[in-house]
This record gives C-alpha cells, structure tokens and sequence, in this order.
C-alpha cells in the first residue's frame, strides 16, 4: 500500500473540515461566572454533565453559585429535595428567582421521578439526595441528564443542623467533575461583636473524568466583600474594612469584652 | 348585530344578599378598592375605586364586603336561568351582565319593546325586590351594554348617534366584552382625553386606518364599537355534541401506560376532527371513569399548544396523579371508559410564537414541566419563589404555588420594589445564609469564657462575648468571632402577634458561621452560612 502524496492529505484535512458537526463544544456549554471557569476544563457547565459540590462548609454557596449565570442567562433552574436551601442566597448569587422552580420535599417513593421530570424541564437542578439513593436511580438519572443536555447538581442534603453531624447519602455514580470546598475562612466579623460577616475565602478543589481528571484548586471569594464570586488575588478583589478601632457602646470595655481576633 | 342587555346594577352588592336601602361596598383586588357600593352608599358619595378608608369616611356606618366573584356567579346563575328563556344564545357576559341576539326573540315577541319589557319583567320576578334589572337594546354589543345603562331601546341604525355623545371615559365599560383589559381601556381613554377626543362621537369620526396606525389592534376595536358595531359576534360557538370521543377499554385498563395508549388515539382522533372543521380547542375537560363508576374529571387548557401531543401529557399525568397518587383518592378499579370534551371551540388562526421578548422555548419547556409536576405531587408541592421584603433570611423569599399551564417566569409575580427595598431596620445585611432551618430552629447553648450563659438586654447589647456554642445538645464549638447583636421588635403594636428577638452572627473554630436568633431568653440556631 503506497504512502498517501501530501495534496491527499491536505484533501483528507479539508474533508473533515467539511464534515465537522456544525455544534461545537463550546455551543453546548452553561455560562458560569468569570471566577468559575478556571474550576471547569471547558470553560463552562458542559450540557449533560453531573458535578457534585461537597466539603467543608461553602459547598451550598458554590452550588448556588455555579447555576447563578446560567439562570441569569435566560437558562431555568429547579432544586428539589433542598427544604432548607436559602433562596435570598441564591438571589444575592445571581440566580434569577423568576426562573426558578422549587419542590422541596419531594415524596421518598417518587423522589426519582421527581428529579427526572425537572431533568426534562429546566436547564440545571440541585438535587438534594436523600438519605439513601439507589445506584440504578442514580445511573439512569445521569443518564437521562445527558440525553436531555440538563445540568445534574447532587448536593447531600443537609438541614442547618446536620452541618455538625454526618452528611446524607453521597453520589454514587463517579460524577462529571466533583468539587470539593477544602479550606473556609471567615473575614469581616470584628472584636467585641463589632462588623459582621462580610467575605469568605475558600479553597475549591476540582477533579473529575477525562479532561476534568487532572485536579484544579482555585482560591476564591465566596462571596466577596461586594458580594460576588471573585477570584482570590483578582485586581478587582477589594481591600477588606477592618472594624478592630470600632465599638458599639462605649461601655462594653468595662465588660471586659476583649478584642477578638479576626476570624481570617 | 341587534343585541339585547339586561343588566342588574350594583350586581355585587346585590349578590351579597344586602337590602337595597342599605348603605354597602364590595372591596376586593389589590389595594383593597371599592368595586361596588349599593345606591345608598353612593347618594353618600361613595364611588368605584375608591381606597376603603377614604369611602368609610364619606359614608358612616358603610357595610364592608369582601368580594366574592364565585359567590356573584352563582347568585347570578337564577338571573341569566330565567332570561334564557327567552333565547338559547345567551351569554354571561360577567355576573350582573347579559347579552342575546334579538333577531328571533324580537320577532317572536313583535318587537323589540315589547322583548325588553318582558325581559326586564323576567329578571325583576326573579329578583323579587332584592335589586333591579335593567333592558336595553341597540345595534352592537358595546352599544347595546350602554342601552341598558340608561334603559332605553336604541333605533335600528341609531347607535353611533347614540353613542356619540358619551364621554370617553364610557369605554370602561367595554372590559366586560372580554377582548381588552380594563387597565387597557382606561389607559387608552386616558390618552385620547388628552389628545383633545373628548367623546366617543369624536373617536368614531377618525379614519379607522389612522386609529389603527396610532393604537394599534385596541384602536381598531374601540373605532368599531363607536361605530355601533361589533368586534366578534356576541355568543361563542357552542361546540357540537359529536367533537367529544370516547372509548371504552374492554378490559379495563389497570396500568396508566394502557390508559395513555388509548388517549393517544382518542387525542389523534379529536384532532383530526377539529381540523376537518377548521378549528381549534383551548379548553379540554379530560374524563376518565373505573370499572366501579369512579370518575375523575379535570379541565386543561390548551392554548397556544399542539393539540394532540399536549392532550396525550395531560391525560397521561391526570391519569399518572390519580392512579400512583395518595391511597385517599386511589381508584379502587382499572379504567373503563376515557372521555375528551373540548369545551371551547373557535376558528383555528395558527399560533405565532413571539420573535423578540414572550414566551421562549426554555419558558415553555418549564411551564410543561411544572404542569406534569403537579399531576403527579398535587398543586402545592410545585412552588416558585417570591422576593419579599423581611428582616430574617426566611422571610425574605417565600415560595408560593406554580401557576399550571402559565409560564412562570413574568415578573407580575414578584413583589414590588418598594417593599424589597424598604429599609427594614433590624435586617442582617447580606451575604445571606445559604442553609436555612426548617420548621423548628434547633436550641443552641451560647456560654461566654466564664462559662456563663450570654444574654441580650433591654438595650440590645449582649452581656458578654460568646465563647463557645452547642447545638442541639452536640458536642462544643470554639467562637473565634461574632457579630451583633441585630435587636428586632417586631409587631410591638399587637399583644399576640408581638416578638422580640435578637440576631448575632458567631464564627466557629471549624470555620463554619451561623446566625443564632434570641427569642424569649433561648437561643437557636436560624440559619448557617454554608
């Protein structure tokens, strides 16, 4: 068999030009925020992808965070089985509260078919998992998910209360791309109950299949002092208020209040 | 078309079972405005649209009545019974209201006087000295709801000259016609006051092009109802008996799968009957039936959707909620025999989807979604969010049930601005939390470096700086930080509803924060920053 002349090489290269499928994989992408993407090998929510948020505490915030552009964009948003989600949150994030659909506690027996039905409906979910998820559940809704181009966000549902003690249940499929919050640090809150909570620096680390397999840790603020989403170390990111010289009442010394350090 | 209005005045308050000579007012819709006041009440200057407390001023001793639109409907029901007697082509135009084409009656009771007197005689029997009823007849609809205001039977011929002195501000009363909004007229007599058209004689005299140029669609209808004209014809198309399809499931059917099988044929078939006659369905009554007589029977609306495909989701949801839903309404038996009505029929026009702005395909995707959601859960287990004003993180957003078959996402359903953006002395100022507490807020043990519980005054100062925390009787938490506390005073004015409470923030050694909320000398923990 003779060597192919490079003029049919080049031929060979236009014709898959040609034959390229016109979407390209960027067109299939959910806009995340600007600070986001260095978490995603694309650049943005590959429709039809699974990506838990789990970790130290954040991991709601970051989950609400990821959907916040989509849902701005125009993309509607669902969270199911999350009863103690908050929504003010979530607007603060960015997420579009028009376009959003919430059932929160979803019947155990139909949990599945609750889920798959917003999978058919909206553009991204957060799941709240309950306390035991069937691993057929969980593959056909991933599945489904990627038929339909949704965007699947398992979160282990948690009530406020439950943050102190062991989470629900975990995915059990391997998921698209996991992120895990790794370190939270508080900033704004003063000495002597001066400020308030203000920022949070975390640490994000990101790891998942195929292209998302090498591991990512971005530092981010989430949120920031203004309250966006900014990457740590960002030009933008502001310098934070101190309030260590304030006081509230100018009695609270003889109490003996002691300056705090500042948490961060 | 020659058409006959009886209209019972003050129909509200009729319906509320008030005697005449009483001083009344019906108050409803947003703002809580009077909608209609009894004859008393306005000798005493009580008007439409007034605010309540400015019509209790006018009028001592006015009887207050919340508005019942279902309950006026019902009352109404005797009314239009009776006047149906007269022709079968009556139409509710809204409680208190009706209308009919006299061309048969007339001629049967030779004339229309002698038809308006016997009809106003018919709704007065019925009413028998609760309220009255007025008649009157005029050549178009508009024309003829007018009439029936002054009680007069217009000349063949005579209703733009008898339109033509109204004021424009009469064209209030064309939002019971059904094809424009009251919000919509009074918008447009508003603008056409200001440009100088003082009555409707002024609009009819300009060329219909030119109105429809400058107000578009609404125009042209309002230069056709100052015409004495109408703009559809005064009863709706009574959908003949042979367009409902039926089919009945010999065995009956014990799996919804079947039942959808069936309902796909019984939609194809309904379609293609619709289209033999060139029309359209908006609203279907799905009926299915058991073996053992069980019915269950729902109304869709279809609007704006592809008939087949969208009967087949709904059959199948209503059949999927009543089959696999709660034990309570279960049916005992397979399914025997499914029904498909269509209520209302009217000429197919083809449906154009908005190009720029209205609903999207994701719009409409969600809508589908949210409308299968509540087949299967109930109406109330699909919510949307509503941004309120509050102090708390949980009273900020509320969810409120979806809207089925609406596209959820129009901002109507938020609140305004203004009451967001009040200023809410108290309020944790953002970030928000991200988990909330539900239901009931777990107890948490606030100790200070003594050991000490730590306490709000009177003032709103804490007593001293928290030092360590316990939820729910968990283990113990370091607070490296803390903030507060946010003193609310909430209701003072009201001995039961009343509450005062503080919030302070605490960040823990763990790196987790969380709003803790005073409230009769407990702390529990609202919300964590997660």
């Amino acid at each position: 068999m003779a060597l192919a002349r490079p003029r049919d090489v080049e031929a060979l290269h236009q014709a898959g030009e040609w034959a390229r499928p016109v979407t390209l994989v960027s067109e299939q992408l959910l806009p995340v925020l600007s600070s986001l993407e260095p978490l995603l090998p694309d650049g943005g929510l590959r429709r039809g992808s699974t990506v838990t948020v789990d970790g130290a505490p954040g991991a709601t915030t970051l989950a609400l965070a990821l959907g916040a552009a989509a849902s701005a964009s125009g993309s509607w948003v669902a969270a199911v089985g999350l009863p103690s989600l908050g929504l003010s949150a979530a607007a603060e994030l960015g997420v579009a509260l028009e376009r959003m659909v919430v059932v929160t506690s979803p019947p155990a027996q139909a949990w599945a078919t609750v889920v798959a039905a917003l999978i058919d409906s909206v553009e991204l979910v957060w799941v709240g998992l309950p306390r035991r998820v069937a691993a057929g559940d969980a593959h056909r809704l991933a599945a489904r998910a990627r038929e339909r181009g949704s965007v699947l966000v398992p979160l282990a549902a948690r009530g406020a209360t439950a943050t102190w003690r062991a989470r629900g249940a975990a995915w059990p499929e391997p998921a698209d791309i996991r992120l895990v919050v790794s370190s939270t640090t508080w900033a704004g809150l003063g000495g002597s109950g001066a400020g308030r909570l203000e920022a949070r620096r975390v640490e994000v680390v990101a790891t998942g299949r195929g292209a998302a397999s090498r591991e990512r840790r971005v530092p981010l603020w989430l949120p920031g002092p203004d309250g966006r989403v900014l990457a740590l170390g960002a030009p933008s990111a502001p310098v934070l208020r101190r309030f260590d010289h304030l006081r509230r009442d100018p009695f609270d010394k003889e109490r003996g209040g002691g300056s705090q350090g500042v948490a961060g | 078309m020659r058409t006959l209005v009886a209209w019972c005045p003050d129909w509200p308050v009729v319906a509320a079972g008030v005697a005449l000579d009483q001083a009344a007012a019906v108050v409803g819709g947003a703002g809580g405005r009077v909608l209609a006041c009894s004859a008393a009440a306005r000798a005493q200057g009580v008007r439409r649209g007034l605010r309540r407390r400015e019509a209790e001023a006018r009028c001592t001793g006015l009887r207050m009545l919340a508005a019942n639109p279902d309950g006026e409907a019902r009352a109404f029901e005797a009314v239009a019974a009776a006047l149906a007697s007269l022709s079968p082509r009556l139409e509710v135009l809204r409680p208190g209201t009706v209308a009919l084409p006299t061309r048969g009656p007339s001629r049967y009771f030779r004339g229309d006087r002698a038809l308006t007197d016997r009809a106003a005689a018919l709704g007065e029997e019925v009413l028998a000295g609760r309220g009255h009823c007025q008649v009157g007849v005029a050549d178009g609809l508009f024309a003829a709801v007018l009439a029936a205001r002054r009680g007069v039977v217009v000349e063949p011929g005579g209703s733009a000259a008898f339109l033509a002195p109204f004021p424009v501000a009469a064209l209030d009363l064309a939002a019971s016609l059904g094809t424009s909004s009251s919000a919509e007229l009074a918008e447009l007599a508003n603008l056409f006051r200001r440009l100088g058209l003082r009555t409707l004689g002024d609009v009819a005299a300009l060329p219909a092009a030119q109105l429809a140029g400058r107000f578009g669609p609404a125009g042209v209808r309002v230069a056709t109802w100052c015409r004495g004209l109408d703009d559809r014809p005064p009863h709706p198309r009574v959908p003949p008996p042979d367009l409902t399809v039926v089919a009945e499931l010999d065995p009956p059917a014990d799996r919804v799968e079947a039942a959808a099988f069936v309902a796909r044929a019984l939609a194809t078939e309904l379609g293609e009957r619709l289209a033999a006659a060139g029309q359209t369905c908006t609203r279907v009554r799905i009926e299915a039936e058991t073996e053992h007589g069980e019915t269950l029977s729902r109304r869709w609306r279809t609007e704006g959707l592809v008939l087949a495909v969208a009967l087949v989701e709904r059959a199948r949801w209503q059949l999927d909620g009543w089959c696999n839903g709660t034990g309570a309404v279960r049916p005992t038996g397979g399914i025997a025999v499914l029904r498909l009505v269509p209520e209302e029929v009217r000429a197919d026009r083809g449906l154009q989807l908005g190009f720029w702005g209205g609903a999207t395909a994701a719009d409409e995707r969600a809508a589908r979604g949210v409308a299968r959601l509540q087949g299967l859960l109930g109406p109330e287990a699909v919510t949307v969010p509503r941004c309120r004003g509050g102090r708390g993180p949980a009273e900020q957003v509320v969810l409120v049930p979806a809207h089925a078959g609406v596209p959820v996402g129009n901002g109507s359903s938020h609140a305004s601005a203004a009451e967001v953006q009040a200023p809410w002395p108290g309020r944790i100022p953002p970030p928000s939390p991200a988990l909330l507490t539900v239901a009931v807020a777990p107890p948490v043990e606030v100790l200070d470096a003594t050991g000490a519980a730590v306490a709000v005054t009177g003032r709103g100062i804490a007593t001293a700086a928290p030092a360590r925390i316990s939820v729910a009787g968990g283990s113990w938490f370091e607070v490296v930080a803390w903030a507060g506390p946010w003193p609310v005073d909430e209701r003072w004015w009201d001995q039961a509803a009343r509450c005062r409470r503080a919030r302070i923030q605490v960040a823990t050694a763990a790196g987790e924060a969380h709003l803790l909320i005073l409230n009769g000398g407990r702390w529990a923990l609202e919300a964590t920053y997660d």
